[in-house]
This record gives structure tokens, C-alpha cells and sequence, in this order.
């Protein structure tokens, strides 16, 4: 019989891991909490620096891992080990004997409603960065006007934020920001958009290449400076105020729309999941690798890996890229 | 506006607060301000909600004032408002209720100091003993004035004989609250709704039939901000603040605004007079300005006490076109009657903002 692999999470990272072990003839068996497969990047409308379709990628990736056995609305209760081999008991009875278990849960979109100041649930018209993803996949949202004039983007919405519990970088979000803007410019040609910032880190391929593009093709204005508060104007636009740090200066300024950039955090059950495997947290709340440089997708326990945003913040060619070498190193181990 | 999410927040931000016997921390400016706010909270607290609250004739200013005006050192500040629990301690209460927001920010700053920093506390323990003579305990709980009358607002609500509907229209009447910086902007948790969208307020206006306005510059200061107007020099950012948060509100067309801190009502109030002087603009409606009342003073009002009692004559902004939305009763004659009924005279008019 082939080795079983326990694949907890049924995002881009368990489905590209579910897909390799498949190719190298494992036994994986998929475990997702939600209704469906794809976890965030299935929410999502097309990915930068490309402009590829989300959907394409996660359709290709459900299509690899068909013969693999995946369980939907699907919690776990425990994990345990016997001997050489760990028991995954799920919350409807099941219980899965496997050889390795992956961890693929991913993050969680940080909770833009916890940073009061910029009213998210309270003003009409703010929404955040995956709101816009599915209102660009054509979800129906009152939230957005018909035609925008102006529109503001808050960068690092609970990211880099002591006051919000999240020290850790989200890596995406500055790219993000700059791929919607540039969207929402050739939506509404004649919108003025505004992208508020700490600082910009663009450090992946071509990601300088849209930053430039943003500012000489679209003109999108980019001013160094967090906003400090929303306000909601007699007509439902909002008011906002934030300072212009590299002219020095505070500003108020009216839009028709404000888009937060919710960041990545912690998985709120990574510390109940690993309990039972006793394997503990890193100190930023995500599941906590061998060794951060030589040995990410590996735990401090045999036989069990990490693949993508549970163990940090990931872009997703990160992401693909580290279930593959999970699968390795679950190959590597199995072989032994 | 979307107001569920706005409860959402408030249900985050509540507190339990003792039911009974507290111990009154006076302002050292609201009694100049607005006399009779302080009186009514009191005569509001005993008589109406029947509570045992303690008025201590030795009490002092707090020193926020001077300290937030950096003209005291914080050890000075405290050393005062550690004379203040031993003045509550020897009268035997342990829960403080204070008048003034800057004094409620003051108390709780210098609590969680000493939380931080027990050796400070020693010190300032020290202090006092070598200046009079006094020892304290540290209070067990620490509400703003606001925070009671909010507690028991449906209770204020239930004994009322107004309500705050026009009764010409059985329209809500338009109300703009205004919470002092102090209250909830320096310790979120220790106000109710917290700092962004407290509810101490709004929940008064709504529990008493009023529509709660929230206009963009809702959060801005109101101007005061001490140095802004110690200062002389300073002045003029004062007006211009207060002038900021009249521009902003000015389409929402507010019947009326609550506050619940001492320099709030006083730069609201007063400062309209002298925006009409200088620019000519008023923004109540028909050249009148937007009155503007404590919370006690409201709920006093609403409770069907005598508005010149209340001290509402003491106003610069008419009050007469808010009396007459309510419907309350009121003699115009008796408007600069002292206590004695003695003429107090009338204030010279201004040349731009319409007054009674």
C-alpha cells in the first residue's frame, strides 16, 4: 500500500504538495475547513506581476490532484503519534493513519474592523484588499459607487502594527495595492487615486516594473504617510486625513472610496492544531520551522512539514514553490 | 453609516461601573463655566437616582490643568491628586467619580503610572506625608461623572417629562455629541465605546429620543487644548479649530450639541459669538447659533427642571429655539433672575448671532 500523507489545508500550498506526492505515487489525503477548495488565492481576481487569472491556477491545481482523497467542511479534532506513524482524528469521527502529515493551513486576513480609525463596518464606502478582489470577479457590493472620482488605498492595514498584535511584514500587500490600483485606474480613467504608505517594499520580479508603470502610465499619486482617521461627509463620501511626511504636511482629502490592505496574520488555531504534536509556536504565532534559513518546510518533529503561509508571511510563487520542496523532504523522509 | 457596526464596537468597549456610594472629584472651572451642571449632577444623582454621593468642601483642582499646560511637573500633579484619594479615603469611599474629563484623564494617567512604577507611587506617597500629612489608597474604581448618568440613562429616560423630539414635527431633534480628548483618546478601555466612536453620549441622546449626528470632524478637538488658548498668542488656533468642527457640522443641520468635559461647551459655546463676529456666519438656524449643553444640564432639562435653574441663561448661544423644539416650558421674564430674584441685568447683544 502507498505511504499515506495527512495534508492539512486545501489552499495553493496542500494542493501543489497533494499534486507532487501524487506524481511520486503517496497516498495524499486533504483536509480543508471551508466548503471549497482554492483558500485565499480562489477568492482572489488575477495575480500580479502577470495579470493571470487566480482562477486559471487554482483550476490547474484542482485538476492535478484528482485520485486524491479530500475531505470539505472538515475540522480537526487532534493529532497524534503512534510509534512511527501519526492518527489525525477529524471533527466528524474520522480518523486517518498516515506516515507524514503536512501542515498547509495558510494565514488569516487580518481583521481590518480592529483599526477603528479608518471605519471598516462603520463607512458606506471602505472596504478592504479582498473586497475588491471579488467585486473584480464581478460579486455584486453596494459598498462600491457607480463611478468613482477618487480613491485612496491604506497600505499596511494591521501589518507592521504593534498596536494590532502583527509585527511581521505581509509581503503582498504594497504589490497588491499597486496591481488594484492600476486596475481601478483603467476601470475609471478619470478616477484620481491615492496609495498611502510607510514605505514601499517591491522586491519581487517585475514588482519595481508596475511601480514605475503606476506612476508614469497612470499617474496614480503615491504619498508617504498613514492615514490617521475616516470621516463620512453629508453626501456618504468619506473625509480622510493622514500627513504627507516627505513634504511635511498634514492633508484632508475627500474619496469615493477608501481600500484597506488587510495583512497577513497567524492562523487563530495553529496553537490548538499543533497541541497534541507539542511542536509550539514561533514567536510571531506562526507554526515554528526547524530552522528559518536551512529548514522552513521542515518541523522539530520527524514526519512533519510545513508548506507556505503557516510558517510567515509568502507570496505565492513562495508558496508554490515550498510545498514542492515539502513534498521532498516527506519523499526524503518516507524513504528512509 | 452603517450603525450596527458601530454597536459592534461599543459592545467592545463597556465597563461595569458600582452602582452606589461615590466619591464627587469637583472641576476647578466647570463652576464658572456652566454653575449649575455640577449642582444638578449631584441633586440628579441623590435625589433622582438616589445615590450616595460624597461633596467634599476641601477638595482642590486636580492640577491637569496646569500639567496638560506644562506649567506643573508630574510629580507635582501627582502629589495633588494624591491629596485627593486621601480626602476621599478619610471620608471613607472607594469608588471616585469625577467631574471633569481632563481630571478623569489625570486620575487614570496617574493610576496606571504607578501600576508601571510602583517606586514612583512610593515617592509621591512620600510627598504627601512630608506636605500634610495625609495617607490614601488608590481608588478602586475611577468613573467619569458621564459614565453614571449613562448608566442609568434609561432610568433618567423612564422619570423624563421632555423628550428630545421636536414636537412640532415628532421628528428626533439632530444632536451632535462632543466627548472632551481626554476621556477615552489617552486609556480607549476606561470610556464607554471606546476612543474612535464613544458611546457615553450618543447612547444619552438616543435613550432620550434624539438622533445622533456623526459629521466628520466629529473627532477633532474642540479647540481648547489648553496651550492652544493659555497661550495668548495662541488664540487664534483655538478659533480656528472650534471653526473647523462648525464647517463640518454645518450641513448635518444640528439642533443642538452635548458634550461632557469643562472647556469643550465653554469654546463651543463661546466661540461661536466670536466667529459670527468675525465672519458674520452663524449655524443655527434663523441667525441663531447651535446651543450648546452638558449632559447634566440635558438631562436635567429633560427631567423638567427649570432651564434657569439648570443655568442655561449663563450660555452665550440662545437656548430659547432648542426650549421651544422640546416643548419646555419657561418664563422669559425670569431669564436674568438671580436666585433672590434680583435683576442680574443683560449681557450686551452681539452684532451678528441672533439671541432671545
Amino acid at each position: 500500500m502507498k505511504p499515506a500523507v495527512a495534508i492539512i489545508g486545501g489552499g495553493i500550498a496542500g494542493m501543489e504538495a497533494a499534486r507532487q506526492l501524487l506524481l511520486l505515487g503517496y497516498t495524499p489525503i486533504m483536509i480543508e475547513k471551508s466548503d471549497h477548495l482554492g483558500g485565499h488565492v480562489g477568492e482572489w481576481h488575477c495575480l500580479f506581476p502577470d495579470m493571470s487569472p487566480a482562477a486559471d491556477l487554482v483550476e490547474n491545481l484542482k485538476n492535478g490532484i484528482k485520485g486524491a482523497t479530500v475531505f470539505l467542511e472538515t475540522g480537526i479534532a487532534f493529532i497524534n503519534r503512534i510509534r512511527d506513524t501519526y492518527n489525525v482524528m477529524l471533527d466528524n469521527g474520522i480518523s486517518i493513519p498516515c506516515q507524514a502529515v503536512l501542515f498547509a493551513t495558510g494565514y488569516e486576513l487580518f481583521d481590518a474592523a480592529k483599526k477603528e480609525e479608518y471605519g471598516y463596518g462603520i463607512y458606506n464606502h471602505v472596504v478592504t484588499n479582498r473586497d475588491l478582489e471579488l467585486w473584480f470577479g464581478g460579486r455584486e457590493d453596494a459598498r462600491f459607487p457607480a463611478k468613482p472620482s477618487t480613491i485612496g488605498f491604506v497600505h499596511c492595514v494591521g501589518s507592521r502594527d504593534i498596536k494590532a498584535g502583527n509585527m511581521q511584514c505581509s509581503k503582498v500587500c504594497c504589490m497588491t495595492a499597486i496591481k488594484q490600483a492600476i486596475e481601478m485606474k483603467e476601470k475609471f480613467p478619470k478616477a484620481e487615486i491615492y496609495c498611502f504608505y510607510m514605505d514601499l517594499r517591491l522586491f519581487g520580479k517585475k514588482y519595481e516594473d508596475f511601480y514605475i508603470k503606476a506612476q508614469r502610465d497612470h499617474g496614480i499619486h503615491f504619498i508617504r504617510g498613514r492615514v490617521s482617521e475616516v470621516g463620512e461627509n453629508y453626501d456618504g463620501t468619506l473625509q480622510i486625513k493622514a500627513e504627507d511626511t516627505l513634504n511635511g504636511k498634514p492633508l484632508k482629502l475627500n474619496l469615493d472610496l477608501l481600500v484597506l490592505m488587510a495583512g497577513m496574520v497567524c492562523g487563530k488555531d495553529n496553537a490548538k492544531l499543533t497541541a497534541g504534536l507539542r511542536m509550539g509556536l514561533d514567536t510571531d504565532g506562526f507554526l515554528r520551522s526547524r530552522d528559518n534559513i536551512y529548514g522552513v518546510t521542515d518541523s522539530n518533529r520527524r514526519g512533519v512539514f510545513f508548506a507556505g503561509a503557516c510558517t510567515g508571511t509568502k507570496t505565492i510563487p513562495e508558496t508554490i514553490s515550498e510545498a514542492r520542496a515539502a513534498v521532498l523532504g516527506i519523499h526524503n523522509y518516507l524513504m528512509k | 453609516m452603517i450603525y450596527q457596526g458601530k454597536q459592534k464596537i461599543w459592545s467592545d468597549y463597556q465597563k461595569d461601573i458600582p452602582d452606589d456610594h461615590w466619591y464627587y472629584a469637583r472641576s476647578c472651572i466647570r463652576q464658572n463655566f456652566f454653575p449649575a451642571s455640577e449642582k444638578y449632577f449631584l441633586e440628579i444623582a441623590r435625589k433622582v437616582l438616589g445615590k450616595d454621593i460624597c461633596d467634599n468642601e476641601h477638595h482642590t483642582t486636580c492640577g491637569g490643568i496646569a500639567y496638560h499646560s506644562d506649567t506643573i511637573p508630574q510629580e507635582t500633579a501627582m502629589t495633588i491628586v494624591a491629596r485627593q484619594f486621601a480626602l476621599m479615603s478619610e471620608c471613607g469611599y472607594e469608588n471616585l467619580v469625577v467631574s471633569c474629563i481632563t481630571s478623569f484623564g489625570n486620575y487614570n494617567e496617574t493610576i496606571e503610572t504607578w501600576r508601571e512604577f510602583p517606586e514612583l507611587e512610593a515617592k509621591i506617597r512620600e510627598n504627601l506625608w512630608k506636605a500634610c500629612r495625609r495617607e490614601f489608597k488608590v481608588p478602586k474604581y475611577v468613573a467619569h461623572a458621564s459614565d453614571l448618568i449613562f448608566k442609568f440613562r434609561h432610568e433618567i429616560a423612564a422619570k423624563s417629562v421632555n423628550r428630545l423630539v421636536n414636537r412640532e414635527t415628532g421628528e428626533p431633534l439632530r444632536v451632535v455629541e462632543h466627548i472632551g480628548c481626554h476621556y477615552s483618546k489617552m486609556f480607549p478601555h476606561k470610556g464607554f465605546g471606546g476612543a474612535e466612536y464613544p458611546c457615553v453620549l450618543s447612547g444619552m441622546v438616543e435613550s432620550w429620543g434624539g438622533q445622533v449626528i456623526d459629521y466628520p470632524e466629529r473627532r477633532h478637538c474642540c479647540g481648547y487644548g489648553f496651550r492652544q488658548y493659555h497661550v495668548k498668542a495662541n488664540r487664534g488656533y483655538c478659533v480656528a479649530n472650534t471653526h473647523k468642527k462648525f464647517e463640518s457640522m454645518e450641513p448635518f443641520h444640528p439642533d443642538m450639541i452635548i458634550t461632557n468635559c469643562p472647556g469643550c461647551p465653554y469654546f463651543l459655546d463661546r466661540w461661536q459669538y466670536v466667529i459670527s463676529e468675525q465672519t458674520g456666519k452663524t449655524y443655527g438656524q434663523g441667525g441663531y447659533g447651535i446651543p450648546v449643553l452638558t449632559y447634566e444640564e440635558l438631562a436635567g432639562l429633560m427631567l423638567g427642571y427649570d432651564p434657569w435653574d439648570l443655568g442655561l441663561q449663563t450660555h452665550q448661544v440662545a437656548v430659547e429655539p432648542l426650549l421651544d423644539k422640546i416643548g419646555v416650558k419657561y418664563d422669559p421674564a425670569a431669564k436674568y433672575l438671580g436666585l433672590n430674584k434680583e435683576d442680574l441685568l443683560r449681557p450686551e447683544l452681539p452684532t451678528n448671532m441672533k439671541c432671545h
